[in-house]
């Protein structure tokens, strides 16, 4: 039988490696959108198995991490949660999902996300939806030196470019500083 | 400018967009009559002071935002979610 | 000259370079400018209009005069600053304005006719004839005067933008905004110290004075240390910031290292700032004050001081104020020869034993190309002085110029003769030092302490008020002085050449105003906008119009306070930074296949696939059409917006912002909608399937994905908020494909995990499958008119099952098609894109009036309703056959009746699409004409005046293939 073989959104672009910072692409086991409706919050915390995300903030159980991701909205990467007291929707394939690994992460990030990202301001578990470069993005600290970026699937390789590109001005800025 | 996202906390003016005079969150009744709709479509005032302004956080939480500022000054006097005013 | 062992210059490291062509050294630390006068260069540049030579005025980013260009090739820079420029190993720096060079320039010519050339004159003498203003006078003047040219190569996209966040940002590192940093970093704020040199410490370096008992560079090396220790404190040296914006946002230029062709430019939003720019010398307009040799007193001793180097080997010194004697004091300490000290006041103080004027002034300068000497006037009487430099000072001028960019005034204080900022005019920043008209040492500390313990007050942090090391705190003295009355020019505005004179007659031509003057002379308009010359013109104009300073007020300081290359503004936005690109699923593989790439808004779709023996793009078009009106076809079309719609008011939602009803839609079922603006016109068309009770997916056009999600947003938040329904754009999550054509079902159903039938499957139809053993999503709809398709998988499954469709239509006697013959395809069946959705276009325009369900109300029902909306005279959709099937048609042609002549009186409408239809072999056109569906079978004159069409058509029904539909449910 004829098969369809998946490709990631990166395709063969990573890992990358500049200074000491590592831009690599994540594979979750599924993304899934997750949007109570009206007065829902607690009983879809419920069938989620933590709580709903607050704004700017991400939640976690058993490996799965829920990253508050807009107005009435979570992304949860790992097990796709059930719920009939909310909107869920797959969208494991929607999002482009790097994890930017190494100290200075920030000054890359300060390249082209006008929020705020260092760890002090910026800790581990807080989140944004905010831009890169021109591209929408949720952008989420996972610990002191390693930052998720997520982005529309079409829009990888425009990430990839910027991002690699500010990698690059963050080191040269740090060996002339 | 900035302006600060009930939702998001404090952004730059780059995620967000201007759609015009806050009037525009009442829509008249179907039988309100021409005047009424030509009003809640075609005329705004023009304050030299506060102003009620929409604005959509579309490179964030993508809430439409009611935004009170002062035209003279550039004050933002205060942000609220369109639906939750 | 060279002084041995003054200067933060390191003796150990020479550095070479080259200034137009002559190969110099200089030491690590120096400036161009510096290292120049170390080789007694003088002669830096020619003036802007009269090409006047010129030597280097300043010491810093105000300079008028040393303009360079810097580097090679496409790092070629021009109109540097000299004294900002840091010399590095292998500089090329060259002057400009000038030709052949720089001691013989014949367009110095320009000055001999300055008597022609003064204020006004531009306005006065090139009004006419008006055709030459910008083919022959523009150019002739751009040639004549200016500045240095960019090289016209591509400049290598180096630099760099960053967006920064503090606490607490420190304008200036000189006392005032060290302390101001000291007190907020030592306070645990989050603070940026930013400086424009290379070197923080301010003034503290240009001077030789005591600080808490020690020269005050210790203390400012100590500082520095204190502040590179606290983790919260960034220092952010060959840093100007540029602007001050709403919100606390500010805009900053960062230069790079020595030799570095990037930029950084800088948003930083600061919560609190305090401005500790210090203050700018001015000069004295007397006249010959722009030869080579004279410079600002302060300069000259950060020359000394900073960079080693004596200014001249024998040098006059001339003020009003005691900045002047500290320049003669110390430069007899180091052993100059100073000619003379020159002072306008009655009674000045005697610090060394040199030759001390009281009460007398500069009145002529000699010299060609560099100063010679100089006549003075002391009661009465002239003489004349031996002096290769002189350093003047006609007072200081706060750095206020921050403080005016949200509109502020700043308010003149008699006092100091300065200008100062008025409280709160950039709301959060406050002002210390020498910007605020403090200008002792100690006042720079303490209110530079006192300006920060109030930022950290704001900010909720807790400081007390520091003890401050012992420091120089001598009131200020000083005795306006502005210009000096002579014979010759006396300079104000030494870029763009303005004299006293010019000002004055500014002001008999009645350009009182001093926004009139500026205009008039264009003083203050070039790049240094005046720093130098902007407060001794409006005195000069006071004096002129018999008005106080401060009734004559200031013009306006706007962003950027330096200039900002547009490579650091627009840093990353070439090439592929230029905007995002949007790969479909398909991407690769329509790529491999030799399709060339249609820029859809951010979207990369294939225009078509060429095959082998194809040379053209109609060829390949004709082949494309007719695959998918006789086999079957397979196009990407993951780029139409997919927005998921969930929620117990799901439907009354979309009945309310589509025109026609969707709550009857039932799941597995597709329906075709058209969405209005508020305003009555068409927004957007698509199809939206019920996949369940409650749940829909929605399709956009590519173009309006964003607009219509937005539109959905405002709807749902802003005038629907009760209803309790979610939206979710899903566009990414889906690779989608069109299987078109008579053979599509056969195509699927080799394919499909279960095979479908006409029965289960009838047009309009959607519900999920299994492909391969991926769960995938069908629609049986169709935009080619054909028995048609459309399947979706998840995206990761795009690229492999693109291929494998089109493997197997290739089998079937089909294969991939792209936009071109897409947009044939449905131009043969009346199909819109948005060249007829123009948000110009009513449903009843596009004949979809009856569409608008008239028992619901939805978004645009009302205003839709409108008489002039409705009125059957507008312009409405039709379709066009040229009498001959060949006569070539074009979108953006106009109608006109047969009869009348094509102009615009008579025009009847326009063409909005055309294609060549190879099913129908012929020319084809959807357009808009007045009363269009009641004049089918008329004949139309399709006039494009552009291209010189002029075709006699034939109206029709928009749809001109298989208008019975029969194909479609095949």
């Amino acid at each position: 039988m004829v098969r369809l073989v998946a490709r990631t959104a990166a395709g063969g672009a990573l890992p990358q490696t500049i200074g000491g910072l590592t831009l690599a692409e994540h594979l979750p086991e599924a993304i899934t959108a997750v949007m109570p409706f009206d007065g829902q919050e607690g009983a879809v915390s419920d069938d989620m198995g933590m709580p709903f995300p607050a704004p700017g903030r991400t939640s976690e159980a058993d490996g799965a991490l829920a990253i508050w991701a807009g107005r009435h909205l979570a992304l949860v990467l790992g097990a796709p949660p059930r719920s009939s007291h909310g909107a869920i929707s797959d969208q494991s394939d929607a999002w482009a999902v790097f994890d930017l690994t190494g100290p200075g992460g920030a000054e890359a990030l300060a390249r082209l996300c006008p929020v705020d990202t260092r760890a002090a301001q910026f800790p581990p578990g807080h989140t944004a939806r905010s831009l890169l470069g021109h591209v929408h993005a949720s952008i989420t600290r996972l610990k002191d030196d390693r930052l998720r970026i997520m982005v529309p699937r079409s829009m990888a390789h425009t990430a990839i470019h910027d991002l690699t590109r500010a990698m690059g001005h963050a080191l040269r800025s740090q060996s002339a500083g | 400018m900035r302006l600060t996202c009930p939702l998001c906390g404090e952004r730059d003016l780059r995620e967000f967009s201007y759609t015009g005079d806050a009037v525009l969150c009442e829509r008249p009744a179907p039988e309100a009559g021409p005047e009424a709709w030509d009003a809640y479509l075609h005329l705004r005032e023009n304050p030299a002071g506060v102003a009620r302004d929409l604005w959509h956080h579309g490179a964030g939480c993508s809430a439409w935002l009611v935004v009170t500022r002062d035209t003279v000054t550039h004050a933002v006097i205060a942000v609220a979610l369109a639906d939750a005013p | 000259m060279r002084i041995a062992g003054r200067g933060l210059v390191d003796p150990g490291r020479v550095i070479g370079f080259s200034f137009d062509g002559r190969p110099y050294t200089g030491l690590a630390g120096d400036s161009l400018a510096s290292a120049l006068l170390a080789n007694g260069v003088r002669l830096m540049g020619r003036s802007f209009k009269y090409h006047r030579p010129r030597g280097v005025m300043t010491a810093g980013s105000d300079e008028p005069n040393a303009l360079v260009t810097v580097g090679r090739g496409g790092d070629r820079r021009p109109n540097e600053r000299a004294p900002m420029v840091e010399l590095f190993d292998g500089m090329e720096a060259v002057s400009q304005n000038r030709w052949p060079g720089l001691g013989l320039d014949v367009m110095a010519v320009n000055d001999l006719l300055s008597p022609l050339l003064g204020a006004g004159f531009y306005y006065k003498t090139f009004m006419w004839p008006r055709a030459f203003w910008e083919r022959v006078y523009e150019p002739l003047i751009r040639r004549a005067a200016g500045l240095g040219a960019l090289s016209g190569l591509p400049a290598p996209d180096v630099s760099d933008k960053v967006f920064g966040h503090c606490d607490l940002l420190v304008i200036g590192a000189g006392p005032a905004g060290l302390m101001a940093a000291l007190v907020a970093g030592r306070a645990g704020a989050d603070v940026i110290l930013a400086d424009e040199r290379d070197r923080m410490g301010g003034r503290l370096l240009d001077e030789d004075e005591m600080l808490g008992g020690a020269p005050a560079r210790a203390w400012v090396a100590a500082s520095l240390e204190e502040l590179d220790s606290l983790p919260n404190v960034r220092r952010m040296a060959r840093t100007t910031v540029t602007g001050a914006y709403d919100g606390g946002t500010y805009g900053a230029l960062q230069r790079g290292a020595p030799g570095a062709v990037h930029h950084s430019f800088w948003r930083i939003a600061a919560r609190r700032a305090v401005l500790c720019a210090g203050a700018l010398e001015r000069g004295i307009a007397f006249p010959g004050n722009d030869r080579p040799g004279v410079m600002m007193a302060g300069a000259v001793r950060r020359y000394l001081h900073r960079h080693g180097v004596a200014a001249g080997q024998s040098v006059a010194v001339f003020g009003n104020n005691d900045s002047a004697h500290r320049t003669a004091r110390d430069l007899h300490a180091a052993g100059v020869r100073v000619a003379a000290l020159i002072d306008t006041r009655p009674e000045v103080p005697q610090y060394a034993d040199y030759e001390t004027f009281a009460g007398a002034e500069v009145v002529a300068t000699r010299g060609r190309l560099g100063l010679r000497g100089i006549t003075i006037r002391q009661n009465g009487r002239e003489r004349r002085l031996r002096a290769d430099t002189l350093a003047v000072s006609g007072g200081w001028n706060p750095a206020v110029h921050l403080t005016c960019h949200m509109n502020a005034r700043p308010l003149w204080r008699d006092d100091i003769a300065g200008f100062v900022p008025p409280e709160g005019a950039i709301p959060g920043l406050g002002v210390a030092g020498a910007a605020a008209g403090v200008f002792s040492t100690h006042g720079a500390l303490s209110t530079g302490a006192r300006a920060a313990l109030a930022a950290l007050s704001d900010l909720g942090l807790r400081a007390t008020m520091p003890d401050l090391p012992g420091a120089e705190d001598a009131p200020f003295a000083i005795t306006p002085h502005w210009q000096v009355a002579g014979r010759g020019r006396a300079w104000l505005d030494l870029q763009n050449d303005v004299t006293t004179k010019d000002v004055a007659q500014a002001a008999r031509e009645n350009f009182r105003s001093v926004e009139h003057m500026k205009r008039y002379t264009t003083l203050g308009m070039a790049t240094d906008q005046g720093k130098g010359s902007n407060v001794n013109a409006l005195a000069v104009l006071a004096d002129a119009t018999g008005r106080g300073i401060a009734e004559t007020g200031t013009t306006t300081f706007r962003p950027p306070y330096v200039p900002v290359p547009i490579a650091a503004m627009g840093a990353g936005a070439s090439g592929a930074g230029y905007a995002p690109q949007r790969f479909t699923p398909s991407h690769g593989a329509s790529v491999e296949k030799g399709a060339p790439m249609i820029e859809a808004g951010l979207w990369y779709r294939p225009g078509w696939f060429p095959r082998p023996g194809e040379t053209t793009w109609r060829e390949s078009c004709d082949r494309e059409v007719a695959m998918v009106r006789n086999a079957v076809g397979i196009c990407d079309v993951s780029t139409l917006g997919k927005i998921d719609i969930q929620g117990p008011d799901a439907a009354a939602f979309l009945d309310f912002v589509y025109a026609n009803r969707f709550s009857t839609l039932k799941p597995g079922r597709v329906r075709y909608g058209l969405m209005l603006r508020e305003d009555g016109h068409v927004m957007d068309d698509g199809t939206t399937a019920c996949l369940a009770p409650g749940h829909y997916v929605m399709t956009t056009t590519t173009a309006a994905a964003a607009p219509v999600l937005k539109h959905l947003e405002f709807v749902s938040q802003v005038l629907r908020p009760e209803w309790n329904l979610r939206l979710a754009p899903v566009t990414e999550q889906w690779a989608q494909f069109a299987v078109a054509g008579p053979r599509s079902r056969d195509l699927l159903n080799a394919l499909l995990d279960d095979e479908i039938g006409n029965d289960a499957w009838p047009f309009m139809s959607c519900g999920a499958v299994s492909v391969c053993g991926v769960a995938a999503r069908l629609f049986r709809i169709s935009f080619s008119g054909e028995h048609a398709y459309e399947i979706a998988v998840p995206a990761r499954y795009g690229d492999s099952l693109f291929r494998l469709l089109v493997a197997l239509a290739e089998g079937l006697g089909g294969g991939a098609y792209g936009m071109e013959a897409l947009n044939v395809l449905r131009i043969e069946k009346g199909h819109l894109t948005d060249a007829e959705i123009d948000g110009r276009t009513t449903a009843c325009d596009l004949g979809m009036g009856r569409m608008v369900s008239p028992d619901k109300d939805c978004i645009g029902k009302m205003m839709a309703a409108r008489p002039g909306l409705r009125d059957p005279a507008r312009e409405r959709l039709v379709g066009l056959r040229p009498v001959d099937p060949q006569a070539p048609v074009s979108a953006g042609a106009h109608l006109f009746n047969p009869g009348d002549k094509a102009e615009r009186v008579h025009d009847q409408g326009h063409v909005t699409s055309v294609a060549w239809s190879p099913t129908l072999n012929s020319n084809l056109a959807l357009a808009f004409l007045k009363h269009g569906p009641a004049r089918l079978g008329e004949r139309i004159r399709l006039v494009d005046h552009l291209r010189g069409h002029d075709t006699l058509c034939i109206v029709t029904d928009p749809v001109a293939f298989d208008p019975e539909g029969g194909r479609l449910r095949g």
